[in-house]
């Protein structure tokens, strides 16, 4: 039923990525982002491979959810592997037929790119099923807080995308009451080609809009009821607190780090 | 009980020209309208469709500001931006569509967006916000989602929203018009708590007749203007004056009018009693 649905990819559990702090877990993800593009050896690659295993495990997320968000990236992984290996040259050649030439090199460089995007899925999923949008638009504006010194106003930007999340399943719920409406007048949506499917959306997208502005002025009307005046002066029920936990996974991030610059020195570069 | 907290002077409203809806309202939505509603008093607001009882709930909180007259709240006249908000954290407000009015993604959240609004401390949010939702029974939804829940538990949530505030006056357009029968009944058990157990004055708009019977007061506003006010028993007796106005009354209160009792009979209960009473036997 459509009231099931869930925003986002959350997982709930109580694992240990769970209850870092969602500031942590995102300086935690974009700086192992960083550092997966600083490998530049297998050793230190698999270092960063491991990390995200050893991630993965602890946040008890199944497999099973994780095997799916790489499922989309498949096709991606494909074309760059065969990208990868028909045009990098050097080494030794294994093969050499209408002007394509599959050497050493270019098999290295194809797994060690998949296994960096690879790393780069499994990470970055692995911060949005163990925290809920609620909690990353929170550490968004938390850290973009700084930020207000340049003018930028960082509430309203989160406040906004917290509203945009809210209204997500109002608005899917709507999208249907306003197709059953219309295929109760006989509105065909089903069949035709692509330009009259196309068409016959019209009449499902304009009253979703009137409706959507209207609830948008209803909703002002009931924030501004209940006092909100914008950021200032605003308080949070919530507070964020960094907690032991989330220094030691600060200082694993940088033991990474060193480890993936160590590991870079010692070995033989791939690319 | 004779504090004043709402005061309605003179109150005339008619919708701007460049109003949304100004071209169904070019008439005034409202004329001439005094009322002053006391201190821990349960009000309800009568009215059709177009009657003015909408504007005259959102006149209360400085939503909309009158063309005509004033309307003060426990003295203050919110002609500024500053003392509209003042009036705010006295009455709080909710609305028709419970969608519409809910901001966050989880239950606790929005009953705490209010007093975040008002700058209290983190501690004492958390505190207001546990009570409110315990007093309207959804302190076990805390961590659900809004758009997972009923209409009716939806509409606790936003009285609970309300109540975190600690206003002292709570003004409710309609709420129950979108719900089933017993979504409507847990959010009348919930307003009726508020005004009996916490002691928080209640204006209660609503066209359901039913509803009204509950109330300490009725007020019956007709095209605009304030044509009833006492208490449910004075105003249900009045059943041709009440149709005049395109009202229905209560179905209990209709039967024994058909049968001639004069007294006015709000529920199923006074209804049996007078009845049996008139063919003189006991129930």
């Amino acid at each position: 039923m459509i009231r099931d649905i869930t925003i986002g990819q959350y997982y709930p559990g109580k694992s240990v990525l769970h209850r870092l702090d969602p500031r942590m877990k995102l300086i935690l993800t974009f700086g192992l982002i960083v550092v997966i593009f600083l490998c530049k050896s297998f050793f230190s690659l698999g270092l960063i491979a491991l990390t995200a295993v050893f991630a993965a495990i602890i946040s008890r997320v199944p497999a099973k959810m994780i095997l799916k968000s790489l499922k989309p990236i498949v096709i991606i992984l494909l074309f760059t592997a065969v990208l990868n290996i028909i045009y990098t040259e050097g080494g030794t050649v294994y093969f050499e037929k209408w002007g394509i030439a599959i050497t050493e090199k270019g098999i290295n460089t194809a797994i060690f790119t998949m296994i960096r995007i690879v790393s780069l899925v499994v990470i970055s999923s692995l911060l949005t099923y163990t925290t809920t949008p609620t909690m990353l638009t929170d550490a968004i504006e938390r850290l973009l807080s700084p930020l207000k010194i340049f003018k930028i106003k960082v509430h309203t930007l989160a406040m906004m995308m917290t509203l945009a999340l809210r209204f997500i399943p109002t608005l899917i719920e709507e999208i249907d009451r306003i197709m059953n409406a219309q295929k109760a007048r006989g509105a065909d949506l089903e069949s035709g080609g692509l330009v009259q499917r196309a068409k016959a959306l019209v009449p499902i997208f304009i009253p979703l809009m009137v409706s959507a502005f209207r609830r948008a002025y209803e909703l002002a009307f009931a924030m501004t009821c209940r006092c909100y005046t914008g950021g200032e002066g605003r308080t949070r029920m919530k507070q964020m607190k960094l907690k032991f936990r989330d220094f030691a996974a600060l200082f694993f991030l940088v033991a990474v780090t060193a480890g993936v610059i160590f590991l870079n020195i010692k070995f033989e570069a791939v690319i | 009980m004779s504090d004043k907290i709402i005061e309605f002077d003179n109150v005339t409203f008619i919708y701007d020209a460049d109003d949304e809806e100004s071209a169904v309202q070019a008439y005034p939505a409202l004329t001439d309208v005094s009322l002053a509603i006391n201190k821990g008093e349960f009000v309800a607001v009568l009215g059709h469709n177009g009657s003015g009882k909408s504007t005259l709930a959102k006149l209360c909180n400085a939503i909309l500001e009158p063309t005509k007259g004033t309307v003060s709240v426990k003295g203050i006249v919110p002609d500024t931006e500053e003392k509209a908000d003042e009036v705010r954290r006295i009455v709080g407000m909710v609305f028709q569509n419970p969608d519409n009015q809910i901001v966050a993604t989880i239950v606790e959240d929005d009953v705490a967006f209010g007093p975040e609004n008002l700058g209290i401390e983190p501690a004492e949010i958390r505190r207001r916000v546990d009570d409110a939702l315990k007093c309207v029974n959804m302190y076990d939804f805390r961590h659900r989602e809004p758009h997972k829940l009923s209409g009716g538990q939806k509409q606790r949530v936003a009285i609970a929203g309300v109540i975190a505030m600690q206003t002292e006056c709570i003004v409710l357009d309609e709420p129950t018009a979108m719900l089933d029968p017993m979504g409507r009944d847990e959010v009348m058990q919930t307003v009726k708590r508020l005004n009996k157990e916490m002691g928080i004055t209640v204006v209660l708009v609503t066209h359901f007749m039913d509803e009204a019977v509950q109330a300490d007061r009725v007020v019956v506003i007709d095209g605009g203007r304030m044509v009833m006010d006492g208490t449910p028993k004075e105003v249900f007796s009045q059943v041709e004056k009440l149709r005049g106005y395109g009202l229905d009354v209560p179905q209990s209160t209709e039967l024994c009018h058909n049968l001639g009792i004069k007294e006015g009979v709000l529920d199923v209960d006074e209804c049996v009693d007078e009845i049996a009473r008139r063919l003189g036997g006991a129930v």
